[in-house]
């Protein structure tokens, strides 16, 4: 004991305020504080999501088109990684040392302690030589993940693809979708994602810091199994299309071909086209960029989104609506001189080389302008000509109940609707009453301003082949493993033309092949009806059109073929529609008498000049605001609204644009 | 006759009340390393392939080694004491030289075997005996300016080669010292100064230097305005002023060109100007979870998800107090925490029992040593002070960490049963 013995008491006060410091900070975060019981709960409660794996889609005959396989990530926690080769891992993985850390320093930002993903999508080959080592480099580890494959790669604009959610999709899905979920983005995969997503499973797992599963949280009573997604089986018959692929290829164009007793979609061609497998894996954002910088647009679906002036293949459809309106009969006849006069306008016919005297089916077989254009006048003059406009409404609603001018509703999105004008149309350009038959007149032989998809022009063969109904057209048939076909693609649509019309016509049709102008594509032994067409194309050579259906009993497949700044239908559609039919009629493609060949059509390179394209593409659009104006007054306004709708299209493209550089951008940012 | 003999007994006069609590403390320590490292694969407590079991390992030969302190002759510490601290000298400045360098402190010697030695555990000890033997020579006063300066080299010595290591942590267990001089006659406002400084530092970090500035001016004018008859103590308060003012100025060049990066992190994490909760502060982010998450009864043995599953790292180490907190709750955190204060509080009143100035010396390092560790220790566990490596006494996982506070504390037993004699 010394003098300073009262000291013990002050440094025993110190000890026991700072212990009470201590016990209130415990009191605080152990008692008061709730937050750290829900943070520990959220630690160790690893909600698992299993993705459904997305349904396959097959061919009509079982043949897959596309389907899953698996892809490996790569994963890292940085702590518990040691000293390693880093020389032969990146050999392993394939990447540099540049790539290496950067990866690496991207996941230390990220957290020393939890994984993050080092690198993505690793293919079967490049993991299965890394796999048997992986055990050398603790810290690394992999995970599998699924992506879409196409075996045939075909059908790119048929199939789509998918790419990770946006953030305004997940907005709008309700929170269905997570940051990191794949969704359908064109195509099939957008049109029937909720069928082929299936329904993703949860499994709520107790895990470690490392993510270690240790168990079921609470027995696993929140848990949830993952359901696969359905199968789709598509109507697509893949023999005909890989040929209609390769028929078109180096060409603009589509091919459309259908099976008339139900609507199904037999062949979806869209040129250029590309191998979806592109749209998949590590080099997707690469590819897609490349694509989106092609100036013929392979992501333009040429099938349901171009529209060309139909040309002759319109003339049985004027035909039969005259016959069914009662203003001609089939034995109506007409002499043409190679010529003919609506008011003072002079059509030429035949290269100006009379047919001589035509009935309707030789009308119909030798395509005269003239028999078409009378036709039409008779059509729309019946009741006067100051009745012309009640008439047009008329024809105009007929044509419409083909499928011309308003959408099909087909499973796919995107479609368009062609064009077929309205009175008010004319109107416009050439004041209220002011327009008669002779002032529209080229819409007689499928020109002016009547504009269809190859889709609609398909789906008007599989009208005439039926005799006076259709069947909605479609591209997935059935769903599931019960193959569900949807009710609307059992019901028939008439189109309102009584069936016995239809003989005359078709009578001219099969002429058309048999010896009139595809007679070049006739097939042996299968009586082949169609038309060919010339779409007028104002910014280049003509677009080559050819419509078909055969054979002409019990038919089984209705065609429309357009291929673009080709000149005549019968010279380049024709002969293409011909095989196609050929080879899903027969399966093999026989020798012709005309000596055209496959391989002739499919070397044959008819893309047009890319500067040249570019131009017409720009041209197109401008050409659309130069509509003549009625008065100063309307020509402001319609000024105004052509440019509106200019101005809407190129947003829509912009749009486009900016989603295509989102992706883009999001992607390298994963990486 | 009776009197020799039971002189000679092993456990003759001594305080089993410590003993008791060294023990309780030993156990829980190992049911915690068993809880926060628990291995499915070897479940058993004993299981030598486990950091439990070694950690049982331990405690044997702790007691085995705390039981042979008892039979030594205390005359024996006493004059080996010198030689101890030159030993421990030698020591620290071999580990510079051979030493193993873990996480980031080359702090270990490797014994071979896997067992490795922590010089600096030791030198905690070595230097508690050579400061209690100074002291308690004759003619020696802290007061006097000399012998300060000598108590101040023993403490510094060492402190300055663990610094070198650069072992933080460790370094500044050796300014808990300060209370030894205290209570041996060192002025009180060295305390307050020191007080004084932390707080200053502290303010210096989070607020802008000149805000901090106008409040000690305000202060002082106002200690001024309060004292101002006396001349005397103006002018040591416009001096004292002048020296804040100019710490301050230096805390933020210390801050930012003296201290390492991590630790620079740690205190911004401990202050809360940084929140970094996947990187540097995830560990006391971790932590706090963990005990937060114990509530008032906690988990219950074993059950612990924070720990159990890793969540914190060095968790049967530096951070074995979470499992304490997270299974046994606040209750259990009150029962470790007041056994502490208990064991201190009986180290104080056992060292003041003491004839010998040398035991008493040598008592009350031995309990601001102990106490220091647990302060720190539990601190930092719940995000009141900077993360500084350093073990919870007899809890914490680690054989040099066991076995030096081991021997601490039963020279201390040793000492105040012989308490009688005369050393």
């Amino acid at each position: 004991m010394n003098s300073f013995f009262e000291r013990r008491y002050v440094i025993a006060g110190i000890f026991i305020s700072i212990v009470f410091v201590l016990l209130v900070r415990l009191f605080y975060i152990q008692i008061i504080d709730q937050r750290y019981a829900i943070y520990a709960n959220n630690n160790v409660r690893r909600e698992i999501i299993h993705n459904a794996a997305r349904g396959p889609i097959l061919d009509r005959n079982g043949k897959v088109l596309v389907q899953n396989v698996p892809f490996y990530d790569i994963m890292v926690i940085p702590k518990q990684v040691k000293s390693f080769d880093t020389v032969e891992f990146c050999r392993l993985l394939g990447i540099d040392k540049a790539e290496f850390d950067k990866q690496w320093n991207k996941a230390i930002k990220y957290s020393p302690y939890l994984s993050s993903v080092f690198e993505k999508q690793l293919s079967i080959t490049t993991y299965a030589s890394l796999q048997e080592r992986l055990s050398e480099f603790p810290g690394f580890y992999s995970a599998t993940r699924y992506l879409r494959t196409y075996p045939d790669s075909v059908a790119a604009q048929f199939l789509g693809y998918i790419g990770e959610v946006l953030d305004r999709d997940i907005k709008r899905s309700n929170g269905y979708y997570h940051p990191g979920d794949y969704i359908g983005i064109t195509g099939v995969e957008k049109s029937y994602e909720t069928t082929l997503r299936g329904q993703r499973g949860v499994e709520n797992l107790m895990v470690d810091s490392k993510g270690k599963p240790k168990g079921h949280y609470a027995n696993g009573l929140y848990d949830t199994a993952a359901v696969a997604g359905q199968r789709l089986t598509s109507s697509l018959d893949i023999n005909i299309q890989k040929l209609g692929e390769k028929l078109m290829q180096n060409k603009l164009g589509s091919i459309v071909a259908i099976e008339p007793s139900t609507g199904e979609i037999l062949c979806y061609v869209s040129s250029p086209t590309y191998d979806p497998n592109l749209m998949v894996g590590r080099e997707r954002g690469n590819n897609a960029a490349k694509l989106y910088a092609n100036v013929y647009n392979p992501f333009f679906i040429r099938p349901i989104q171009a529209k060309y002036p139909p040309g002759s293949s319109f003339k049985p459809l004027s035909a039969l609506i005259a016959l069914q309106e009662g203003v001609i009969t089939p034995t109506t006849s007409y002499y043409c001189p190679g010529y003919y006069y609506a008011g003072n306008q002079r059509i030429p016919c035949n290269k100006g080389e009379s047919h001589g005297l035509v009935n309707l089916s030789s009308a119909v077989a030798k395509s005269c302008n003239g028999y078409f254009c009378m036709v039409f006048q008779k059509l729309l003059d019946h009741d006067g000509a100051k009745q012309t406009e009640n008439t047009f409404i008329n024809w105009r609603a007929n044509v419409n109940k083909f499928g011309l001018g308003s959408k099909l509703g087909l499973d796919m999105p995107g479609e368009g609707r062609g064009n077929l004008p309205t009175p008010l149309h004319y109107d416009n350009i050439y004041k209220q009453g002011r327009w008669r038959s002779s002032t529209i007149i080229s819409l007689a032989i499928g020109q002016g301003e009547l504009e269809a998809t190859p889709l609609q022009l398909a789906n008007l063969e599989c009208t005439i082949a039926n005799h006076g109904y259709y069947y909605k057209p479609h591209l997935i048939k059935a769903i599931g493993a019960q193959n569900i076909i949807k009710k609307e693609y059992t019901e028939r649509n008439y189109v309102g033309i009584d069936s016995q019309y239809f003989e005359p016509v078709i009578n001219g049709m099969q002429a058309v092949v048999e010896d009139g102008t595809a007679i070049r594509s006739k097939i042996p032994g299968i009586i082949m009806c169609g038309k060919t067409g010339t779409a007028q194309n104002p910014h280049g050579e003509d677009h080559s059109v050819f419509v078909a259906f055969a054979p002409r009993v019990n038919p089984k497949i209705a065609i429309a073929v357009v291929v673009e700044n080709s000149g005549e239908g019968a010279h380049w559609a024709a002969p293409i529609a011909s095989f196609i039919v050929e080879k899903y009629l027969k399966g093999t493609i026989s020798e012709r008498e005309s000596g055209i060949t496959v391989d002739y059509y499919a070397n044959a390179n008819r893309l047009p000049d890319t500067a040249l394209y570019l131009h017409h593409t720009m041209m197109k659009k401008k050409s659309k605001t130069n509509i003549p104006q009625k008065t100063q007054k309307d020509s402001v306004n319609k000024q105004l609204k052509g440019e509106k709708s200019v101005s809407r299209k190129n947003k829509k493209d912009t749009a486009a644009k900016v989603l295509a550089a989102q992706y883009l951008k999001k992607e390298e940012e994963n990486e | 006759m009776s009197n020799y003999n039971s002189q000679r007994s092993f456990f003759f006069n001594v305080d089993w009340i410590m003993v008791f609590i060294y023990l309780a403390l030993c156990t829980i320590g190992w049911f915690n390393i068993h809880a926060a490292v628990f291995d499915e694969k070897h479940p058993s407590i004993i299981d030598l392939n486990t950091n439990y079991g070694k950690q049982f390992m331990f405690i044997i030969i702790s007691m085995t080694v705390g039981a042979f302190i008892l039979l030594l002759e205390t005359r024996v510490i006493t004059a080996l004491t010198p030689a101890f601290y030159g030993i421990t000298l030698l020591l620290l400045m071999l580990v510079l030289v051979v030493g193993r360098n873990v996480g980031g402190n080359q702090a270990w010697i490797s014994l071979g075997g896997g067992f490795r030695l922590q010089p600096s555990e030791f030198a905690k000890l070595t230097t508690c005996l050579l400061l209690a033997r100074y002291l308690s020579g004759t003619n020696v006063k802290v007061t006097d300016l000399r012998s300060f300066g000598v108590a101040l080299a023993i403490i510094g010595v060492p402190m300055f080669l663990i610094m070198l290591q650069p072992d933080m942590g460790s370094t500044l267990v050796f300014l808990s010292l300060v209370f030894v001089l205290y209570r041996e006659g060192l002025s009180p406002y060295f305390l307050v100064i020191g007080f004084l400084f932390i707080a200053l530092f502290i303010s210096a970090i989070l607020y802008p230097p000149l805000y901090v500035i106008a409040v000690i001016i305000g202060i002082t004018l106002f200690l001024i305005f309060l004292f101002k008859r006396n001349k005397k103590l103006m002018v040591t308060l416009i001096a004292g002023l002048a020296i804040c003012i100019a710490f301050v100025f230096s805390v933020k060049f210390i801050y930012n060109h003296v201290l390492q990066p991590h630790q620079k992190v740690r205190i911004d994490i401990m202050l809360g100007i940084k929140s970094d909760l996947r990187g540097k502060g995830y560990n006391v982010n971790q932590s706090k979870i963990a005990i937060g998450s114990g509530k008032l009864w906690g988990k219950g043995y074993l059950h612990g998800t924070q720990t159990k599953y890793a969540f914190v790292p060095e968790q049967s180490t530096d951070f074995i107090f979470c499992t304490v907190g997270e299974e046994w709750g606040f209750a259990g955190s009150v029962v470790v925490i007041g056994l502490y204060l208990f064991l201190v509080l009986r180290i104080i009143m056992v060292a003041e029992r003491q004839r010998s100035p040398f035991s008493r010396v040598y008592g009350y390092g031995v309990a601001s040593v102990i106490f220091f560790h647990v302060m720190i220790n539990v601190g930092m566990t719940i995000g009141l002070v900077p993360v500084i490596g350093i073990p919870l006494p007899f809890i914490s996982y680690g054989g040099s960490s066991l076995l030096s506070f081991t021997i601490l504390l039963f020279i201390l037993i040793k000492l105040d049963s012989n308490r009688m004699g005369i050393v």
